[in-house]
């Protein structure tokens, strides 16, 4: 059925055809949508889950964490500082080896106060071990949070997963969205079963004390190979999504005219969707330009990256997050990636606070790439877009 | 021949890792005697953290979910809507957090799950300070005491302020039950936990447990110190279900706050003036909890 949809309505009928159990959440701007449909949906009787609307994004994480421990499907969603405060119990999620699916809506983190987009929040938690699915429409915002189900809870996986959707350009943005059938959903994603639970029947402790002997060391060891196995994992049931609903979005990594090019940006998230915009209107110039979005940051997809990669010229990477001090994540991994291939790679730190990242921008970081496979490179990364900066002026 | 009413069953097994005396070990033994075996216990960071044992080894015959510090309310509501969402009502579940995981960083998720009227138990197993780390000052150290963060020292940097009253905060919250209770006296704690079974929503018990390693007594003295807490009315044993205060335990001995003091280490730097001066505040909160109960029965009696 197609429906026109925002991406947080998107998620939200996500959560409910992947038949949730406990969506446990807290409001914060620009992903409150989503929790209230969801309110919507249980108001209406249409949700056969409970809801409890917790006291803060900490509770609600640590709530979806007992509930999932007790064995149930859960689900919540978050934005910017909500995701900050649910640093700890990310760490305790993954540790605990619980397949959560969270809906995380990018916006920039305070001072100075920015509801808009960019990707500090979700690249800040890195480390956490959550996978990170960065989405680029609104369709794909809805099957990521199934595929997401599917993917964590693998048995070789079982692993948190974040669907992540920019604020705003994807959130407040309606466009068509297929929500799939029930009972196709039903026969992609079978009932949640693990095979340890929180069981008056059968007792169990779960994170207890580990002395430095083991093995903690290594516990961690094997989320570790988990989340390696996951990129296999992401990239079959992109396949095996696209045999049962005709929709396919390249697994850990999407490509777009890069086969007989041989000059790459790479970029995530919607922004993506302006940069082949830009291939489009380049190619017709005779410029030999192509993209690459990674879909999956987490697990990073470093052997699709350096096959598709491997012969270009030269290389862009455009973060739409920063580090203070350094260039952005996504270009150290890409370059740490591409490292020995000798292929000169730039990145470009832009869109900030919501700052717009226009077509005219990306062509000038086009160009720049372009121009640093012949004339060399000038800088390993610079901030585009500053205002009063005429080079890279929007 | 007098009936038993402490159940037989064990679900704390020997062999746990706590100090030698330690109260908070008898208020789990007790809790889980009453609770029984159809129970989920989590544990945030505190002395109960450890005490079960190290990882495989484990002292409780429960499912037990060890969580972060401040989370003991959410996880409870996490467990708790999990087990009802596949219909599985009738399990208990308990969140057992020490002072500091309640009364400081746990208080936010406390008061959430509490105001949503969550059909869980909670208890709050008071040894009066942060001693999973080393006795460092809480908001429930009582008046007076010396803790590794609030030292007597040369400028006598002992804790000057007042224990949070829990109860009160859960009573404010429309608790359908809270409830003071002591390792000295388990048929009462018991009694009251049997109680809760009873009741729909939230359940809050504020139980003392002595810390001898912490409050600087021998291990012997446990129970001894903590009967005459409630003998000398520092710590009262009382109920408020539905709003209406029932004292369960009148002191039957004219136990003073110096009697209480004197054998415990963390109070020996007090003078007889800082003695007297607590122990008018003692007094003072008795006679307010005596009107409390007086007048919240009156009204009970008027309905």
């Amino acid at each position: 059925m197609k429906k026109m949809l925002t991406g947080n309505y998107a998620s939200a009928y996500g959560a409910k055809v992947s038949k949730v159990k406990v969506v446990s959440a807290y409001p914060i701007t620009p992903q409150t949508t989503i929790v209230e449909k969801i309110a919507e949906f249980i108001a209406n009787g249409e949700f056969d889950g409970k809801y409890i609307r917790v006291e803060s994004e900490h509770s609600a994480m640590a709530s979806c964490i007992a509930a999932e421990n007790t064995g149930v499907r859960t689900f919540t969603a978050t934005s910017s500082h909500g995701l900050a405060l649910m640093h700890e119990m990310l760490h305790w999620a993954s540790g605990a080896r619980l397949p959560i699916v969270m809906s995380v809506v990018n916006r920039s983190l305070g001072p100075p106060w920015s509801i808009w987009s960019d990707q500090q929040d979700t690249i800040s938690q890195r480390d956490t071990g959550w996978m990170q699915i960065y989405t680029e429409n609104n369709q794909e915002v809805l099957d990521s949070i199934i595929m997401a189900y599917r993917i964590a809870e693998n048995e070789i996986v079982m692993l948190p997963a974040m669907v992540i959707e920019d604020a705003f350009i994807l959130s407040h943005t309606m466009e068509p969205v297929d929500i799939p059938d029930q009972a196709d959903v039903d026969e992609f994603l079978p009932d949640y079963n693990p095979k340890f639970k929180l069981d008056v029947s059968e007792p169990m402790g779960f994170g207890s004390l580990i002395m430095p002997e083991g093995p903690f060391m290594e516990f961690k060891y094997k989320g570790h190979e988990s989340m390696n196995n996951a990129l296999k994992i992401i990239d079959e049931t992109d396949i095996l999504f696209k045999k049962k609903f005709g929709r396919s979005y390249g697994g850990t990594v999407e490509t777009y005219k890069l086969d007989n090019a041989k000059y790459a940006l790479v970029m995530m998230g919607s922004t993506a969707s302006t940069g082949k915009e830009v291939v489009d209107k380049m190619r017709d110039e005779g410029y030999e330009v192509g993209l690459l979005r990674i879909r999956s940051f987490r697990p990073f997809p470093k052997d699709k990256l350096r096959n598709y990669l491997s012969n270009m010229k030269s290389i862009g990477v455009f973060d739409r997050s920063y580090t203070f001090g350094y260039g952005g994540a996504v270009f150290s991994e890409v370059r740490n990636t591409m490292y020995g291939k000798n292929i000169p790679i730039k990145g470009y730190i832009g869109g900030l606070g919501g700052r717009d990242v226009t077509m005219n921008l990306i062509e000038k970081i086009f160009l720049d790439v372009v121009n640093m496979s012949e004339k060399g490179q000038d800088k390993d990364y610079e901030w585009v877009g500053l205002n009063g900066d005429k080079r890279w002026s929007q | 021949m007098k009936n038993l009413t402490i159940p037989e069953e064990e679900l704390m097994l020997p062999g746990h890792t706590a100090c030698l005396g330690c109260g908070a070990t008898l208020a789990m033994r007790y809790a889980l005697k009453a609770l029984g075996k159809n129970t989920i216990v989590t544990i945030p960071a505190c002395c109960w953290a450890v005490i079960p044992g190290v990882y495989p080894a484990r002292t409780l015959e429960v499912p037990l979910l060890y969580t972060a510090f401040e989370v003991t309310g959410a996880a409870i509501s996490g467990i708790k809507n999990a087990l009802e969402a596949t219909g599985n009502d009738d399990i208990n579940v308990l969140g057992f957090a020490g002072d500091g995981g309640t009364a400081d960083i746990g208080i936010q998720s406390l008061s959430g799950a509490v105001e949503r009227g969550e059909n869980v138990f909670y208890i709050m197993y008071d040894n009066e300070a942060y001693m999973n780390t080393g006795v460092q000052r809480s908001s429930s150290t009582p008046k007076g005491a010396w803790t590794t963060t609030t030292q007597v020292g040369k400028v006598r940097d002992w804790k000057k302020e007042k224990k949070k009253n829990m109860v009160e905060i859960m009573v404010a919250h429309n608790i359908p039950y809270a409830a003071t209770a002591s390792i000295a006296f388990p048929e009462d704690l018991i009694k009251k936990l049997e109680k809760g079974k009873n009741i729909k929503g939230p359940k809050f018990y504020h139980i003392y447990a002595t810390c001898p390693t912490g409050w600087r007594i021998s291990p012997s003295k446990t129970v001894e110190i903590a009967r005459l807490a409630v003998e000398s009315k520092v710590f009262p044993l009382y109920e408020v279900d539905h709003g209406v205060y029932n004292i369960t335990y009148m002191p039957k001995k004219n136990v003073s706050v110096k009697e209480y003091m004197l054998p415990q280490g963390r109070f020996r730097h007090l003078t007889e003036d800082e003695i007297k001066e607590i122990q008018s505040e003692v007094d003072k909160d008795w006679n307010l909890l005596l009107e409390k109960e007086k007048w919240t029965q009156s009204l009970n009696k008027v309905q």
